[in-house]
């Protein structure tokens, strides 16, 4: 093998990778490319059965699907986009029930939506003030609003401008004016009277200053997260359209600039609201969700995982495209991408249930219980209980350790037989074995313990493998670190170049994956119920058990110069075989649900109910 | 620059003292712009008649965006009006002090429809579950997330 041939492998991976944002499993397939004649990776285009179809969005091409229904729907009611944009929020997205509810009364869908005013009935009450000043208010009200209809947008300020032509104006288009000096307003929020006071309205007219729009804005979508802003006015229902609020929040082009502290934090609202609608239009569908990993904005569609139904039979894990913490907009470094540790990892998550990692090859429901299971405290609770008495006297919790029956509580010194937990003193001369042993009740006693003993025991044989792979895949940070220390001291003692150290990354990563794959084997194989299946099953796991423990122990062998050659041919060796292995597990227990082949001694939804057997 | 909810009550204020306030409500004390004392009357014919109470309004400096935290004061000589939207601890739920809160309401806004709220009644009861909200209600009645589920009265 050259070293030419490895680079131009390197450089056209890097390409493709730069261009995949789509399957999971891509970036780790072109990263065993790498090794050239090391590895020959199966075909990659056909899917696995333990893969699921799904397409990674960002935020912009979700907006582009919004668009799209909205489009649709101003094409079939023949109202503007931002109307348009109300009603299908207010009625969660669902084209086809807000077409039929249009068409059935589109003044009642219009107006619970807070897209147009109510046609009829009073106009929305004044706030209510006391008597002696609400005239004169209501009059400058009623001035404000009469020099308001001058205005088509923020840039007319033309006096001469005929009233009559507001009334073209698009209803959902917001009218705002600068005030002049002989038009006495006072915002009603803040009282500010300033001549040059600049007011907005939507078309209900009720008029605030524009600061106060925009406090008003901003604490909406900051405080409460709310997408669905209405009118300040009390009792109005109107609710603000996206450009009034993109209006008010973002500088006009070519506007002085004001406080800047505040144009960032209007700036930081729009951009949020933005996200508040993408995420109730993603929230709304089934077949999107929103990617769980802190300030990722992408989003999955993945419809192939949207009924209750698919999930018993399937385990939609899914990546966003987007690896590491952090802004995504900026591009991911070259180094973050193939460089260690968290910052370059994959945003992979479960699409059917809220648990934020590969579940595989256990289905969500049975990941769920195991989970509660873990949590709750039911299970020292059950430990406790099959592991301790209580003192009879003063109800300390005692465990015996050794010895023989006779037992002094240390608290109250209270000396009993532990067997029947009776006073000691009864015993008479039998000193070392209690003859009440035997009598009925206190067989059954012994039963139900050893029972409840039985019990735990089995749960802790799974619990502690699980706990152990899960802490081992924890470790696997500080396992990069050190293979990569690994790999420059490799590079330093042999001839052997950067890509030809790779081997140790890949070995590592496979590790982790398959750590995580046998962890959930574990609380997959407590829910199995015995018989062949389950049997198969174990073994499958077992060999996968062992191929992972052996290469972990390869990775972690001290490394002489001169075995460099032999380790590097072994590792390569035993990564692909572990890799086969995870394959054969994922593979046959995706296809084991698919066949509806695995039954569970609990009741799973979606399942049949367990047969009457033991555990 | 002051605060607008400063603004706001300032201005709010000058116009009580200036104007007064509606036949049965009266400025108590407001020696700042975070707590305001009012006391209340039901004028005319109601079952409150000849009763006064004392409403305290506490305001965010996010007023009037926000709503104000207003409710009855209780102490030993002070006691909450006996009405379905009032509990003992003075705490009220009105829908116009949460989720139907206008920034164009005033203080003397609130106290008028509080008053009205008053007037009426038509039967003087406690709410349903009061001894369970008053027990574990918090201090500000702005942290409790009521349920408006009568709005009759």
């Amino acid at each position: 093998m050259s070293d030419m041939s490895d680079d131009n492998d390197y450089y056209s991976d890097e390409d493709m990778f730069d261009g995949t944002q789509d399957e999971d499993e891509s970036g780790d397939e072109m990263e065993l490319d790498n090794f050239g004649d090391d590895f020959k990776v199966p075909a990659k285009d056909k899917k696995k059965s333990y893969e699921v179809d799904y397409d990674s969005l960002s935020q912009q091409a979700v907006e582009k699907l919004m668009a799209r229904d909205i489009n649709h729907i101003c094409s079939i009611l023949g109202v503007e986009v931002d109307t348009a944009s109300l009603l299908l929020r207010d009625q969660k997205w669902n084209k086809e029930k807000l077409i039929e509810k249009y068409m059935d009364n589109p003044t009642k869908v219009s107006v619970d939506a807070g897209a147009t005013l109510p046609e009829t009935g009073p106009p929305p009450p004044a706030p209510l003030r006391n008597s002696t000043s609400s005239s004169s208010q209501s009059s400058n009200r009623r001035t404000t609003r009469g020099s308001k209809m001058l205005g088509l947008g923020p840039k007319t300020k033309s006096p001469t401008s005929s009233p009559t032509i507001s009334h073209h104006v698009p209803q959902s288009l917001k009218r705002a004016s600068s005030k002049k000096a002989e038009d006495f307003f006072v915002c009603q929020i803040c009282f500010n009277d300033a001549p040059n006071l600049q007011t907005l309205a939507l078309d209900c007219d009720h008029a605030f200053c524009t600061e106060c729009w925009g406090d008003y804005i901003v604490s909406k979508i900051k405080e409460e997260s709310e997408h669905s802003i209405r009118c300040m006015a009390e009792g109005c229902a109107l609710v603000a359209p996206d450009h009034f609020i993109r209006d008010t929040l973002l500088p006009a082009p070519g506007a002085p600039v004001g406080d800047v502290e505040r144009e960032s934090q209007n700036i930081a609202a729009w951009t949020r609201f933005q996200e508040l609608i993408v995420r109730h239009f993603v929230g709304c569908n089934r077949n999107l969700k929103f990617c769980p990993y802190p300030s990722c904005t992408n989003t999955v569609s993945c419809p192939s995982a949207a009924s209750k139904a698919s999930l018993a039979s399937t385990v939609p894990i899914v990546s966003c495209g987007a690896r590491g913490i952090g802004p995504q907009d900026q591009e991911i470094s070259k180094s973050q991408q193939l460089g260690f540790g968290l910052q370059g990892k994959e945003h992979r998550f479960c699409f059917g249930c809220p648990i934020e990692s590969d579940h595989r090859p256990v289905i969500c429901a049975v990941s769920k219980m195991w989970l509660k299971k873990c949590a709750d405290d039911s299970e020292t609770a059950n430990w406790i209980k099959s592991n301790t008495k209580e003192c009879p006297i003063c109800q300390s919790t005692i465990e015996k350790n050794g010895g023989c029956n006779h037992m002094t509580c240390k608290k109250c010194k209270n000396e009993f037989c532990w067997v029947c937990m009776g006073p000691w003193s009864e015993h008479g001369t039998a000193w070392y074995s209690c003859n009440r042993f035997d009598e009925k009740a206190g067989v059954d006693a012994r039963d139900a313990q050893s029972k409840s003993r039985a019990s735990l025991e089995r749960y802790l044989h799974y619990y502690n493998r699980w706990a152990n792979h899960e802490q081992s895949a924890k470790l696997s940070v500080d396992l990069y670190a050190k293979t990569e220390k690994k790999m420059e001291d490799m590079q330093i003692t042999s001839a052997l170049t950067w890509i030809e150290v790779q081997f140790m990354k890949k070995a590592v990563e496979e590790v982790e994956k398959c750590r995580t794959t046998l962890k959930w084997t574990y609380s997959m194989a407590y829910y199995l119920a015995k018989g062949n299946e389950k049997e198969l099953f174990e073994d499958n796991q077992r060999d996968l058990e062992k191929a992972v423990e052996d290469l972990s122990e390869l990775l972690e062998s001290p490394i002489e110069p001169d075995t460099i050659p032999t380790l590097r041919q072994s590792v390569t060796n035993k990564t692909v075989y572990v890799q086969k292995r995870n394959e054969i597990v994922l593979e046959d227990t995706a296809n084991g649900f698919l066949e509806g082949r695995w039954k569970w001694n609990v009741a799973v939804d979606g399942f049949d109910d367990p047969e009457e057997t033991v555990l | 620059m002051t605060s607008i909810s400063v603004r706001r009550l300032q201005k709010e204020l000058t116009e009580i003292q200036n104007e007064g306030c509606p036949v049965g409500i009266n400025l108590l004390k407001a020696d700042d712009f975070q707590t305001w004392f009012f006391t209340l009357e039901v004028m005319g014919d109601s079952l409150y008649q000849g009763e006064a109470y004392t409403l305290m309004f506490r305001f965010e400096p996010q007023y009037p965006i926000s709503s104000p935290a207003v409710q009855f004061v209780v102490s030993h000589d002070k006691q909450a009006p006996i009405h379905p939207h009032v509990y003992s601890n003075g705490h009220i739920c009105a829908s116009i002090l949460g989720s139907e809160w206008s920034p164009v309401l005033s203080v003397v806004a609130v106290c008028v429809t509080l008053q009205s709220m008053l007037a009426s009644c038509k039967k003087k009861e406690r709410p349903p579950d009061n001894d369970r909200y008053v027990r574990t209600a918090p201090d500000n009645p702005k942290k409790t997330v009521f349920h408006y589920d009568d709005d009759t009265v």
